[in-house]
């Protein structure tokens, strides 16, 4: 019985510097990247003012979505916010459910959080520099006292830090415990029908009749509320460290 | 010898580190409930409450998510690094 818990599958790598990897993580970022694109351009065609069409409606419905969603969090002065936390949302979302269809989900891997992390640390610290001046944003750091300057620059760090590590975690975790799940029931399986006498016992025991149904209960929470979860969580933490730094 | 000993370490120490999830299991329970409450005395309030229960919850899972990537680390990494150096 060998139980497989691999990271993201390496498909070639490409022999430049240190040699690149071409990763499953990649490839399926990009497809999903192209069809949200593709979705978003398909639904924003021919728009009209009176007697909208179906499409126009949902898009519209999307947007006002969107729109509240980061406005009531952060206020009307940061409108201009808007297409990037929705972005990020969508793409997280689309990233683990992926895992529903069979491929290792692109946020089972801690680089592609980092990155947005990067991307939300690079807006947090621009929103500091320009609100307080270079002069206030070093004063920030020795806010009490100087000496908790140290404290202070490893809380900046961490921020980003903690944000990718958290959303890395919980679906990683639903790609271990899903795979560890699939493996006990196939053992389950065997030890329950291989007590049947003959025949029927060998071939009851080689199909894995437990492992249909039951992993489907976990799935829906490791992959529907965690992705949705998680999503959101990344989206409202963005929003907030974005919008305080502007005090 | 050597290499035994260093995937029972590596075991040990995820379970080890696998220790961190009772804190935030404590912690979120306690938000949760105290959520309830506030909702149970002002059940107008509860959509925003419930955005921000989601929100601590996920801040005081922090600490069992460090737990849960070290445990990965040393289960998937950390034998490969350690058996290299012997």
């Amino acid at each position: 019985m060998n139980v497989d818990i691999h990271g993201t599958p390496i498909y070639f790598v490409i022999d430049f510097l240190d040699g690149i990897p071409i990763t499953e993580t990649l490839v399926v970022t990009w497809v999903i990247m192209a069809l949200l694109t593709g979705v978003s351009i398909w639904l924003t065609r021919g728009l009209k003012v009176w007697n909208i069409s179906k499409k126009q409606a949902v898009a519209e419905k999307i947007v006002l979505l969107a729109e509240n969603f980061v406005v009531s969090n952060m206020g009307e002065k940061f409108r201009r916010y808007i297409p990037f936390v929705t972005a990020i949302f969508a793409l997280s979302v689309f990233s683990s459910l992926s895992s529903l269809v069979g491929v290792f989900p692109p946020t089972g891997t801690l680089s592609t959080e980092l990155a947005w992390a990067v991307v939300v640390f690079i807006l947090i610290t621009y929103t500091k520099l320009k609100t307080n001046g270079l002069g206030g944003y070093l004063k920030g750091f020795c806010d009490p006292i100087f000496l908790m300057a140290p404290f202070n620059v490893l809380g900046e760090v961490f921020t980003p830090v903690s944000m990718a590590f958290r959303h890395f975690g919980n679906i990683a975790s639903g790609v271990v415990i899903s795979t560890l799940v699939y493996a006990a029931l196939l053992v389950a399986n065997q030890a329950l029908f291989g007590w049947l006498p003959g025949a029927l016992g060998e071939v009851l025991s080689a199909i894995p009749i437990l492992d249909v149904g039951v992993p489907a209960v976990i799935s829906l929470y490791f992959d529907w509320f965690s992705s949705f979860m998680q999503a959101f969580i990344f989206c409202m933490l963005t929003m907030m460290f974005i919008s305080s730094a502007a005090e | 010898m050597g290499s035994a000993l260093v995937l029972m370490g590596c075991a040990i120490g995820a379970g080890l580190a696998l220790i961190a999830g009772i804190g935030p299991g404590i912690g979120e329970g306690y938000i949760a409930g105290k959520t309830v409450e506030a909702i149970a005395r002002q059940p107008e309030m509860k959509g925003s409450l419930t955005s921000t229960m989601l929100l601590g919850v996920a801040c005081a899972e922090t600490t069992g998510i460090y737990g849960f990537v070290m445990g990965l680390l040393l289960v998937f990494v950390a034998p490969g690094i350690f058996l290299g150096m012997l």
